[in-house]
Formats: C-alpha cells, sequence, structure tokens
C-alpha cells in the first residue's frame, strides 16, 4: 500500500519496469502465491500418493457409512444406524452447547467477580482476589479432573440418589428433572413469551424516547419482567395448562425417565465456566479502572447514584476497553471445549477421534476439526467485531 | 472410601503432570497425517533392512493391560503380545531384548502403525476385514482367540446373572475398539437400551467404573479376568457367562512389505510348531541333537537347509524364538494361564492336536 505513495517517474521514464515498486511488488506477490499453490498441491498430490501407495483408502466417502456405535450425549436423533456424517454433527452441536453454556456463564460470573474486586467491602474483594488467582493459575485440565473425579464421581449412586425439591434427584450419574411434556394447543406458550419479549422491547424504546424528549423516567424493568413472564402464564391459564411432568423414576439399574444431565457436560461446563471466569473478571476489572475516576465523580455530582453512575456512566465505557480482550477467552474457552476428551464428554474432537479410529480416516477427519475449530473462531471474532464497532459508535 | 478417592486424585495430577496428553493425542494425530503426507516419495528400503540397521524392533503394544502387555513393578513389559515382540525380535536379532515397546490406546494404535512410528503392532487388536482393508494393514493369524463379554459388581447388582437383564444399565467402553461396535450391536439386536460412557483410556475405563459411574464394564473377555484384578475389590465383580462377539487378536503389519509380513507371520507358526513337537525353552539345546527329520528342519539343523535364510533370517532362527520367550504354550502358560494371576484356561486357544484352534502350516 505504501508504494502508492511513492512518486510513479522514480527513476526517470526509460528505466525498466523491474526498477517500478509498484510492479515490482506485485510481481513478488504473484510469486509468492503462485510457490504457495504449487507448495499445497504438493502437499496434496504427495499425501494422495502416499495413502494410495499403503493401501489406505481417502477421501470424504466415509461419511455416508454407517456409524455402528453409540454416542452417550445427542440432543439430535442419533442412534448406531447414523451415518458418520450424522456422529460428527452430534459432536459438533456438543461442541456448540457447551462453548456457548460456558460462555454465557463465565461472562456472568466473570463481570461480577471483577466488579467484586472493586467492591468497597473487604471480604468481598478478598474472596474474588482468591478466586481469580486460584483458578488462573491452574490448568484447565485440572479444573475439569477437580469437578468430574473431585466433586461428581463422590455422589451418591443411584440406590442413594439424593432427592432434591421438585421431583429432582443428583447422585453420581449426574443431575436428574422431570421433563416438561407439553400437550394439546401448547404452542400459544412460546408465542406468548415471544410476543412479551417483543412488547418489552418496544416500551423500552417508548420509554427511552419519552425520557430524551420530557425527563421523564419509567419502571421499563418490571413492565418487562411482568410482560415475560406474566404473557406465557396467562397463555397457560387460557389454554387449561397442557402441561404434564415426566418425573425420574429408581429402576434395576439408573433412574429412568425424565431429563439427565450427565456429569461428563457438567463438569466439562462447570471447569470451563470458572475457569475462563478468572480471566474475564480481570479483564472486567482492568476496563473499569480504565475509565477514569473523573466519569464517577461527574456522575456523582451530577446526581447519579453509585449503581446508577456504574450501569449508565462507567459500564458502557468499559466495555470498549473489555469487548477485544474478552473475545479472545471466548475463543480460549471454545478451543478449550476440546478437553472434553479427558472425561469422555463426547464433543467434536472425541467423537471425530471415535470415527477417525473406525474408518481410519486421518487426514480426512484432521482436516474437519480444524476446518470446524478454525470457522468457530472466525465466527466468534467477527460478531465480536460488530459488536465492538457498534459499541465504539456510542461514544461521546 | 477415603484412601481410594485419595488415590484417584493422585492418579489425576498424575496424568496432568504428563502435560496435555489430549493436546498430544491430537498433534500426534496430525503429525500422523503429516507424516503420511510427506513420506519421501522415494520407495522406502524394507522394513526388516530398517529394524536391522536400527538395532531394535520398535513393537506396539496396550498401555498396560494385564496378562497381554503390561509393564512389571520393575517397569519391565511383560505379557503374551510383548514376548510376541520378543520372539520377533529374536528370530531376526538372536536376541529377545532387542526391542523398544510403544504403549498406544485403541485410538492411536493404527495410526501409530501406518505413519512408521512402529514397526509392528501387537496389541490385543482384533482382525476385522475393514482393518485388513480400508486401514491397510495386514494381520499375521490370531495369537489369542477371544471374544467379548461383560463384567458387573454383583455385590450391587445382586440377581442379575445374564447380558439379557442389562437394559437400561450404564456401560463403560473404550473408544476406538470393536467392543464398542459389537455393544451397540448387541443391545439393538435384543431390543434392550443402555447409556454409553466412553473414554479414550483404559485408566480412565477402569477409574469411571471402580467408581461406580456405570453398571456393567464390556470388553474382550480375557482383558475382563486382567481388570478384575486391578480393581478396588477384585472379588465383588462377576464376568457374565455371554461372549457376544468373536475376538480373534493378532499381530498385525503395514500393506506393501511382503517379506517383513512373512517375518512376522512366521514368528507365530514357529512358537506354535515348537509346541506341536515338543521343543520347550529348557530343552532347545537338546533338541538340536535330535535325529527327527521335522525337528532338524525346524531348528535348522539340516544340512545345507535354506528355510531361514529364505525368510531372511538365520537358519536357527525357531532356536533362538524359543530360547528367548519358549514355545506357544509356554508363553501362554506364563502370562494368561496356569502360570499367572489371570488362570485362563487354554481352551479354544489349545493346539489343533488338542482340541484347539491353534494351527500351524508345515514348516518345509
Ligand atoms: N480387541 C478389541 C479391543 C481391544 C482393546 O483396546 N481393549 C481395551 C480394553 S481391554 C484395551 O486393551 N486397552 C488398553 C489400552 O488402551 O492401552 C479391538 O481390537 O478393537
Amino acid at each position: 500500500m505504501a508504494t502508492q505513495d511513492i512518486p510513479q517517474d522514480v527513476g526517470g521514464g526509460r528505466a525498466s519496469l523491474f526498477y517500478d515498486p509498484k510492479v515490482r511488488g506485485i510481481f513478488f506477490q504473484i510469486l509468492v502465491v503462485v510457490a504457495l499453490v504449487a507448495f499445497v498441491y504438493w502437499i496434496i498430490g504427495n499425501t494422495v500418493e502416499n495413502l494410495k501407495r499403503a493401501n489406505i483408502a481417502s477421501g470424504f466417502a466415509f461419511l455416508n457409512g454407517r456409524a455402528g456405535f453409540d454416542v452417550s450425549d445427542t440432543l439430535i436423533a442419533f442412534d448406531s444406524d447414523s451415518t458418520y456424517r450424522r456422529a460428527l454433527l452430534v459432536g459438533f452441536i456438543n461442541t456448540l452447547v457447551v462453548a456457548a453454556a460456558g460462555i454465557v456463564t463465565a461472562s456472568i460470573l466473570g463481570f461480577l467477580i471483577g466488579i467484586g474486586r472493586l467492591s468497597h467491602n473487604w471480604l468481598i474483594r478478598k474472596i474474588c482476589t482468591v478466586y481469580v488467582e486460584l483458578f488462573r493459575n491452574i490448568p484447565p485440565l485440572l479444573v475439569i479432573f477437580f469437578w468430574y473425579f473431585g466433586v461428581l464421581s463422590v455422589l451418591p449412586l443411584p440406590k442413594e440418589s439424593i432427592e432434591l425439591p421438585f421431583g429432582s434427584f443428583l447422585n453420581s450419574r449426574g443431575f436428574y428433572f422431570p421433563k416438561m411434556v407439553w400437550g394439546e394447543g401448547s404452542m400459544l406458550v412460546p408465542v406468548a413469551l415471544l410476543l412479551g419479549i417483543a412488547m418489552s422491547w418496544f416500551v423500552a424504546r417508548r420509554a427511552k424516547q419519552r425520557q430524551m424528549a420530557t425527563g421523564a423516567t419509567f419502571p421499563v424493568f418490571w413492565t418487562s419482567v411482568a410482560l415475560i413472564i406474566g404473557l406465557p402464564f396467562l397463555a397457560l391459564v387460557a389454554t387449561g395448562f397442557p402441561l404434564s411432568f415426566d418425573f425420574p423414576q429408581k429402576s434395576t439399574f439408573n433412574l429412568t425417565g425424565g431429563l439427565q444431565i450427565k456429569p461428563e457436560f457438567l463438569s466439562l461446563y462447570l471447569a470451563l465456566s470458572f475457569y475462563t471466569a478468572a480471566f474475564i473478571a480481570e479483564i472486567v476489572r482492568a476496563g473499569i479502572r480504565g475509565v477514569s475516576s473523573g466519569q464517577s465523580e461527574a456522575s456523582a455530582a451530577l446526581g447519579l447514584r453509585s449503581a446508577q453512575a456504574l450501569r449508565l456512566v462507567v459500564v458502557p465505557q468499559a466495555l470498549r476497553i473489555v469487548i477485544p480482550p474478552l473475545t479472545s477467552q471466548f475463543l480460549n474457552l471454545t478451543k478449550n471445549s476440546s478437553l472434553a476428551i479427558a472425561i469422555g464428554y463426547p464433543d467434536l474432537v472425541a467423537v471425530g477421534g471415535t470415527v477417525l479410529n473406525q474408518t481410519g480416516q486421518a487426514i480426512e477427519i484432521v482436516v474437519i476439526w480444524m476446518v470446524v475449530y478454525l470457522g468457530l473462531s472466525l465466527i466468534t471474532s467477527a460478531f465480536m467485531n460488530w459488536f465492538n464497532a457498534k459499541m465504539a459508535l456510542v461514544e461521546r | 472410601m477415603l484412601s481410594s478417592h485419595i488415590k484417584k486424585t493422585g492418579n489425576s495430577l498424575e496424568k496432568t503432570e504428563k502435560g496435555s496428553w489430549v493436546m498430544k493425542y491430537i498433534i500426534s494425530g496430525i503429525l500422523g497425517a503429516a507424516a503420511l503426507g510427506l513420506m519421501a516419495t522415494a520407495a522406502s528400503a524394507g522394513t526388516l533392512e530398517d529394524v536391522k540397521a536400527k538395532g531394535f524392533l520398535q513393537c506396539g503394544v496396550s498401555t498396560g493391560l494385564a496378562g497381554f502387555s503390561a509393564p512389571n513393578d520393575k517397569g519391565d513389559w511383560q505379557g503374551l503380545d510383548v514376548d510376541f515382540c520378543r520372539a520377533v525380535a529374536a528370530a531376526i536379532f538372536g536376541d529377545g531384548t532387542k526391542v523398544k515397546f510403544t504403549p498406544l490406546s485403541a485410538k492411536e494404535r493404527f495410526t501409530a502403525l501406518q505413519s512408521g512410528e512402529i514397526d509392528m503392532l501387537s496389541r490385543n487388536t482384533t482382525w476385522t476385514i475393514n482393518r485388513d482393508t480400508a486401514l491397510g494393514l495386514n494381520f499375521v493369524g490370531v495369537t489369542y482367540y477371544d471374544g467379548q463379554g461383560f463384567m458387573i459388581n454383583a455385590k450391587k447388582l445382586p440377581g442379575v446373572n445374564s447380558a439379557l437383564q442389562l437394559s437400561g444399565a450404564a456401560v463403560c467402553v473404550q473408544t476406538g475398539t470393536t467392543t464398542e461396535l459389537n455393544l451397540a450391536d448387541y443391545f439393538k439386536a435384543n431390543k434392550m437400551e443402555y447409556s454409553p460412557v466412553v473414554f479414550e483410556k483404559l485408566e480412565e475405563v477402569d477409574a469411571a467404573y471402580d467408581a461406580g459411574r456405570c453398571d456393567v464394564y464390556t470388553t474382550d473377555q480375557s482383558g475382563l479376568y486382567g481388570i478384575r484384578l486391578k480393581l478396588s475389590s477384585p472379588d465383588d465383580h462377576v464376568v457374565l457367562p455371554e461372549i457376544i462377539s468373536k475376538e480373534p487378536l493378532g499381530p498385525a503389519v503395514r500393506q506393501g512389505d511382503d517379506k517383513w509380513y512373512h517375518i512376522v507371520k512366521w514368528v507365530y507358526f514357529g512358537l506354535l510348531t515348537a509346541e506341536e513337537l515338543g521343543i520347550t525353552q529348557a530343552n532347545v539345546e537338546e533338541m538340536k541333537a535330535s535325529g527327527n527329520p521335522e525337528i532338524k528342519r525346524v531348528l535348522g539343523t539340516e544340512a545345507d537347509t535354506k528355510i531361514g535364510t529364505d525368510l531372511g533370517l538365520g537358519n536357527d532362527w525357531v532356536v533362538n524364538i524359543v530360547k528367548a520367550v519358549g514355545n506357544y504354550g509356554e508363553v501362554f502358560e506364563r502370562n494368561v494361564g496356569q502360570g499367572s494371576p489371570l488362570k485362563i484356561a487354554r481352551g479354544i486357544n489349545a493346539l489343533w492336536t488338542k482340541g484347539g484352534l491353534q494351527y500351524a502350516p508345515p514348516i518345509r
């Protein structure tokens, strides 16, 4: 790019094209691209040739074959008659679920702890500091083992399950709770929920406009709560409670019925959340510290209470500092989710490994792994960049 | 309870110390793939020449399955599969100690062989058509005829005495095995439900089963006996009578090197033939003086014999094998039979002359 600033006639009009920095730049760029393509082409050709020589099948056709194995945690229908492709999809969805759940929990936890570290209360401050120092300095795999072997596996066996309220149970096989069985007409409930959310959003917008114009405030929060909980409840009443529960029950081996969250998922989810929260707490603290104290003082001078100042003045400015490093924490969490393999949670790496072994298609599976993790990372960064740009515009 | 818990935590600490083996696994997968990609286009020398040049045999074994391949208190590898590696080393070098072992999980074993990390695989591996074809391997024979079984804790599950009563159970199984495939087939065929609890490492499956994470442990029946010995209270556990599959376990080599394939295959037949002819570690020296033409042929004492050299070895190859590890029967009894804690009967692994399946083509 810098070459554009250089006058075109350097070296005089008659000088050979070779001395034109722009031409030369383009020439070398083309050369690098050609070399790269040739290199990749050579690698691929060589690989295919070698696989053929070793009599190892190659290509992605194996994905349509019958998997033949079962997967412990599946959110979409899957059994041993499904294809390898579907097995990989199951693993991919499991990765997404644990990463998404981890990101949400880690963010909330990290945010609270980060603010806690700045609290005026000595005890809260110390507890938060200890938390951060503890979890930041332990390798994530150890945190996973802590939850899996240290906490969840010492729970009692199914026969001596701990009974919890609402017909739930806790034992070393996981957490069991009643499954909601929706009857006829229950479609109205999610519709009402969506309606409630839409209306809340609308109310919030109007309230803001009104406040801008007249200065009068409106209890947006409580109105939203009423709408989002009240409307679905009304829908339930109107349709005559078409809801029943399937309770977990003890049987010969396990509890049957209801829904089960397995210890493998729980350990991984808790470990990733707790581990990443420590880093997010530090980022949040740095972000808040990065907003000059003049801002809070000015807010106080304007008569805002300290909670209000935090919410309306400090946090929005802190977010700008927080988002870029937060993105890399989200990416780390997603990548760390591949530690699942250590405790047998069937994420993409674990299921992919099984497929790799059963089919022997090492190169294909490694390519799938790389493409998927790269894709996830790029999508996350793209979203966070967009969010960052949006936040940056709000700056005044 | 407390002490077992401490033991477990110690275990996991140890695992982490070894470095993140998850990363190691992924990296080894990638390296394996890369190795396949980058193998020089020039034809590599034969495996026998490579092994001779190195001065030792690199043999892939399990990470620790009692009776087949597991390090003893002193850290020396022991077991039926291990002794087979030693037999191959003895046939090549006349010295059964010229072998190095690579412990491999079920999932790592084939990539390790394909990429050339090991010269041969001798790790309770089931011979299947898929492995023989799509995976580019060649199985040399069946060193142990096995079948898949189930183990339960009889104390916790009194009244369960058949695998057909297992519907609804949580089943611990190691990934990357024929075991997990047979398991799915068996429960499907019998219209039973189960929830798989799947781990990659043997020690994780063992720990999970011992801690009660699952009701049932399934793998090759011989493996169950070996694993039971390591549980916290072995006597509480019983192996159910059902055998749900055929698991012919045997050593494998890469395709494309017939000479090497023949050597490994005939070492196996050599072990069997020695037993058939009554040649043992104790009497092999005396046997060399035998006038029996068959024994002379096998031990290479026949005048101007070419049997060993045609194979690419010395003519005393069987002598070396038997001196190093004994004959097949001795290897069996020492590692999994009456001379071992496993006390497995010869059963179908007896010689064909004794009603078993072990049978070697003639050495002539
Ligand atoms: N024979 C089966 C299963 C062999 C197998 O891996 N069994 C397990 C459980 S007994 C084992 O030996 N693991 C030892 C290890 O991972 O090191 C196969 O070839 O797929």
